[in-house]
């Protein structure tokens, strides 16, 4: 089968649902087609059936399914195109799109615009190299959680948890509320990077101790997990403390250690990732260093609030419109760049052409507390910002008027003066 | 006179908070917001939560759909909540929404579908 | 009424399996017994993957002997059984005058062996030709018949080829005892009695206890354990075996290319007393990455996709045991095959052969033979046009599965129906769960399609077999 898409969107998860529907109201007589990998659309919000979506995008609190489905509800009558249970296994550097599925067997599509919105995969027990045997019963978060709320199994009724983000903390609470023990959640940094509510929510509401500076270091039993070691790390080199093991007696681990946004396709098509996002480089549309082509959502950088998702969305399904209707001609590029104390800034890029307010999002490196960031264009001081407290678990936002960005910006933590 | 300390939940601030309770009134200091304040006093008084969890279906695509309680409900019902759903044996088609039960587990608040099935 | 046989080979490792191919060319009723739920489940499923040139054997020895002969059939065998085999070449690293003494001594041993084309060269060239290597190297050993490929697709091929001409597999099958009755053995294996005339045993780790059923105590296994590394493909440098100087305990570490484009290092040495202790180690990984750094400097360790051990199975006699057994004449031993083991065993499926002729079992040629085993259709290795002919065959071809490494629905229903009842069944026979994400992604969906091919409830499925059960339970079960 071979298609002629004006603009196509890689993923039908929140990210793909919000860019093609901006995409279709910016430019309704121009084509637009989702492809998604898997049955239905909502990708990940469909096993993410806790609440807090939406507070910031809807003014309510929904849950995952709740909030992809009033994206999926828009759809109706848009004539955007749907595949789902379609695999894109190619992107080239002209915009071809290669893909597969059951039903229509390989798909190939010329696309005018491209929208890269695959979300991301989980870190996995092999990156990290926990030692131990390979028994039944090691879960990444998510997979466990997709097993539970998808296809209503439960791996496991004793649990250890390593890892204190979101979805470690959320699948805390879900093993309790299923009947499950967690024995404990570890966590090998000093803080966790979840949001506070879950803590409060998942663990201090089950009873469920979280120990921080702390790592698993041995997994147990030949065919199914009997037992977890954990230890405590020493806070500098991260390393376990010999002495300090304590095994926990269980079924189940769950690792919920990290995500990595799925850039295999972005790659294969040359262009230009970010070492630090592990995602694209991409201007304040979102575009990324091959033209026409767009990256939102966490195929970008992994997000904590699925709202900003959405925001970040609407700018790339908005520019891949507007480079379908009329391209512009390329503009020259600023650079952002992240200094001490600011891990990352997406965008990376801000064309000359930007115009009106420019929201640039960050993470800073530790928790600063208070945090002073500052905007600098050369040696000016354009922007600064102070806030009680910056973590690394919270995406930050700050917004500045294209006006004052005359050339290279930097975003930098100032230290705290000692008074 | 009662004082039970706490994390306020209600932005990422996470303020620290010491509630006392002195018979029906309460002084909460820690928080640095209103917010916070009316927090600590619910969290005294009847700390609430909204629960979700998912029903097995009969007859649907997936064999479990999701579900959530229209409202918070107190945290000391979750367990009845909780077995209260585990009874639950809703058919397809489901719809976003659905009240699948008006009153779960006689907390006055009604049980309904996240997700469509 | 017991199952009879005219050999029961006892283990369904690489060399179990090779020689199960080997004899389902005759008229003759093989079993392929083992304890594991699937073939392959020892060491033939965690080891280097090298077909190695042999110039590291005692010259003289048995596993000498077969290492070469080994090395010479596996381009006919890999072809008949549409297994990857790539003739790389391998290096043997020197640094400074004491391992350029080894580097000569292996090239001498080499000669003795009959491994051709070897040659020695200084580390310039070796660099030359591999740059990723250490600028530390001052001399190399390079042997262009070494090679790599996929031992436990070499293990299930055998199988799968030995299957289709006649043979029988009986998993779940742990030999508790045997005994003579008249002309033959009796085994109890998996709950039943099987008589064979003949009793290969290819064990493996438990080739001694085997051989003690039988009364054969002239030999000990002692089991040393093997850790590796597993890199993503974006991370390999190497296109070549890379060896380090081989010790008392081994080869010494290497770092090599897989067939499948990943990189691996290992593997380490260490002699265990539990048999079944394939955990890996914090001191496994620690001297796996400072000796796979030592070689190729520039290798990525941040790209460790998996790290596992393997279980060797050495011989108290130093060598490989073949042979009838001199206290059993009926048993023949296959014994204490550690590596070269993956390099020789067609080879000792030759000599099996040869042996059970020797000691007078009637073999008469089957007519219909096939050699030739055709492996899954592999989607993501097809051109776009074979593709759309697969898909048209089976529209379960158009469906991706593990997204990491493209495989697909319809290779994954071919590896149920070959065989896999588990989750890693499926994942060596197809690849399902090998990539960045570990199963992550497609873990729940191999699941379904397990559950709906076998008509088994998910909560039956396990990762490998026996106790290892995947789910608990179902929600809501009240």
């Amino acid at each position: 089968m071979k298609k002629d898409i004006d603009i196509a969107v890689i993923g039908g998860g929140p990210a793909g649902l919000a860019a093609a529907l901006e995409a279709h109201r910016r430019a309704p007589d121009k084509s637009v087609l989702i492809v998604e990998r898997d049955r239905e659309l909502g990708g990940i919000l469909q096993q993410c059936i806790h609440n807090g979506f939406g507070l910031h995008f809807f003014g309510e609190e929904l849950t995952g399914p709740e909030y992809a489905g009033r994206f999926i509800a828009q759809l109706r009558n848009t004539g955007i195109e749907i595949m789902t249970d379609t695999m894109v296994l190619e992107l080239s550097d002209d915009r071809r799109i290669l893909a597969v599925s059951a039903a229509n067997g390989l798909v190939e599509i010329q696309a005018g615009a491209v929208i890269l919105a695959m979300g991301c995969r989980e870190r996995t027990r092999g990156a990290l190299n926990i030692p131990g045997t390979r028994p039944a019963g090691v879960y990444t978060a998510g997979c466990a959680q997709r097993l539970v709320n998808m296809e209503g199994f439960m791996p496991g009724r004793r649990v250890v948890i390593l890892g204190s983000g979101d979805i470690g903390l959320i699948m805390a609470r879900r093993m309790t509320w299923e009947g499950a023990k967690v024995e404990v959640v570890a966590e090998i940094m000093p803080y966790s990077s979840g949001l506070n509510r879950n803590i409060v929510q998942c663990l201090v509401d089950n009873g469920i101790p979280l120990r921080f500076n702390h790592t698993v270091t041995n997994i147990l039993g030949r065919e199914r997990v009997e037992g977890v070691t954990i230890a405590e790390v020493d806070p500098a080199s991260r390393q376990p403390i010999p002495g300090t093991e304590i095994t926990y007696e269980c079924d189940t681990l769950l690792l919920s250690v990290g995500l990595i946004p799925e850039n295999e396709l972005t790659q294969a098509a040359g262009i230009q990732l970010d070492r630090v996002t592990s995602g694209a480089v991409v201007d304040e549309n979102r575009q990324t260093s091959l033209p026409g082509v767009f990256a939102c959502g966490n195929v970008l950088h992994v997000h904590d609030l699925v709202d900003n998702v959405s925001d970040e969305a609407i700018l790339a399904g908005r520019a891949a419109a507007a480079y379908v209707t009329h391209p512009a001609p390329a503009a020259g590029i600023r650079r952002v760049s992240a200094l001490s104390g600011v891990r990352y800034t997406v965008p990376q890029r801000i064309t000359e052409n930007a115009s009106g307010k420019q929201d640039i999002y960050f993470r800073v490196g530790s928790a600063y507390r208070p945090a002073t960031l500052v905007v600098k264009c050369g040696d000016e001081v354009v922007l600064t910002r102070k806030k009680p407290i910056m973590t690394p678990g919270e995406m930050e936002k700050i917004s500045i008027d294209a006006a004052k960005i005359t050339g290279d910006i930097t975003l930098e933590i100032e230290e705290a003066h000692a008074q | 006179m009662k004082t039970v300390e706490m994390t306020c939940i209600r932005c990422p601030m996470g303020c620290r908070l010491t509630v006392t309770q002195d018979g029906d009134s309460f002084s909460v200091t820690g928080n640095t917001c209103r917010r916070g304040e009316e927090y600590g006093i619910q969290e005294m008084r009847c700390p609430m939560r909204v629960v979700t969890s998912s029903v097995r279906v009969s007859g649907g695509r997936r064999p479990v759909c999701s579900v959530k309680t229209a409202a918070a409900v107190p945290k000391a019902d979750i367990g009845a909540v909780l077995a209260a759903i585990r009874t639950l044996r809703p058919c397809a088609p489901i719809a976003i929404g659905d009240v699948l039960c008006p009153d779960i587990a006689g907390t006055g608040v009604s049980l309904v579908a996240t997700a469509n099935d | 009424m017991s199952r009879s046989f005219d050999v029961a080979i006892v283990g369904a490792g690489v060399v179990g399996c090779a020689i199960a191919r080997q004899l389902a060319r005759y008229e003759l009723r093989i079993a392929l017994i083992d304890a594991a739920e699937d073939v392959g489940m020892g060491a033939s499923r965690a080891n280097s993957a090298i077909v190695h040139a042999g110039y590291d054997c005692p010259p003289g020895s048995v596993e000498a002997r077969l290492n070469v002969i080994g090395n010479a059939l596996y381009r006919p065998w890999c072809d008949e059984l549409d297994v990857p085999f790539k003739r790389c070449g391998s290096f043997v690293i020197g640094f400074g005058p004491e391992d350029e003494e080894t580097l000569r001594g292996l090239y001498e041993r080499g000669l003795k062996n009959g491994v051709p084309a070897m040659s020695l060269m200084p580390g310039c060239q070796a660099r030359g030709l591999e740059p990723a290597l250490s600028p530390e190297v001052t001399m190399a050993l390079f042997a262009p018949t070494a090679g790599i490929t996929c031992p436990y697709q070499m293990t299930i091929a055998c199988a799968e080829n030995a299957r289709a001409n006649g043979a029988e597999w009986l998993l779940d099958h742990p030999v508790t005892a045997m005994r003579r009755e008249g002309d033959g053995i009796v085994l109890t294996a998996g709950g039943e009695e099987i008589t064979a005339r003949y009793v290969v045993n290819a064990a493996g780790v438990f080739a001694d206890e085997i051989s003690r059923m039988l009364g054969d105590d002239s030999f000990s296994i002692r089991p040393r354990k093997g850790e590796y590394m597993l890199l993503d493909r974006k991370s390999t440098c190497v296109d070549t075996v890379v060896f380090q100087t081989p010790s008392r305990l081994g080869k010494g570490i290497l770092v090599a290319p897989t067939v499948d484009g990943n990189m691996f290092a290992g593997p380490t040495a260490v002699d265990m007393t539990d048999k079944r202790d394939t955990a890996v180690t914090p001191e496994g990984i620690a001297r796996l990455t400072a000796m796979s750094k030592k070689s190729v400097p520039g290798i990525d360790l941040r790209a460790v996709i998996t790290s596992f051990a393997g279980v060797r199975a050495q011989p108290s006699t130093g060598d490989f045991i073949i042979g009838a057994s001199p206290v059993e004449p009926r048993l023949i031993q296959a014994a204490g095959i550690c590596s070269p083991g993956l390099t020789s065993a067609p080879a000792i499926a030759g000599e099996i052969d040869r042996i059970l002729r020797r000691s007078g079992l009637e073999m008469p040629e089957k007519a219909d033979y096939n050699p030739i085993r055709k492996a899954i259709p592999e989607f993501r290795n097809l051109d776009n046009a074979q593709r759309a002919a697969l898909i048209e065959s089976d529209a379960r071809y158009g469906r991706v599965i593990c997204r990491c490494e493209t495989i697909t629905e319809g290779e994954i229903v071919e590896a149920i129906r070959r065989g896999a009842r588990s989750l890693d069944g499926v994942k060596r026979r197809t690849r399902a769960g090998m990539g960045r994400c570990q199963g992550g992604f497609c873990s729940p969906r191999v699941m379904e399609i397990l559950a709906r091919e076998l008509n088994v409830p998910m909560t039956e499925l396990t990762k490998f077999g026996g106790a290892s059960k995947l789910l608990v339970g179902t929600l809501k079960e009240v």
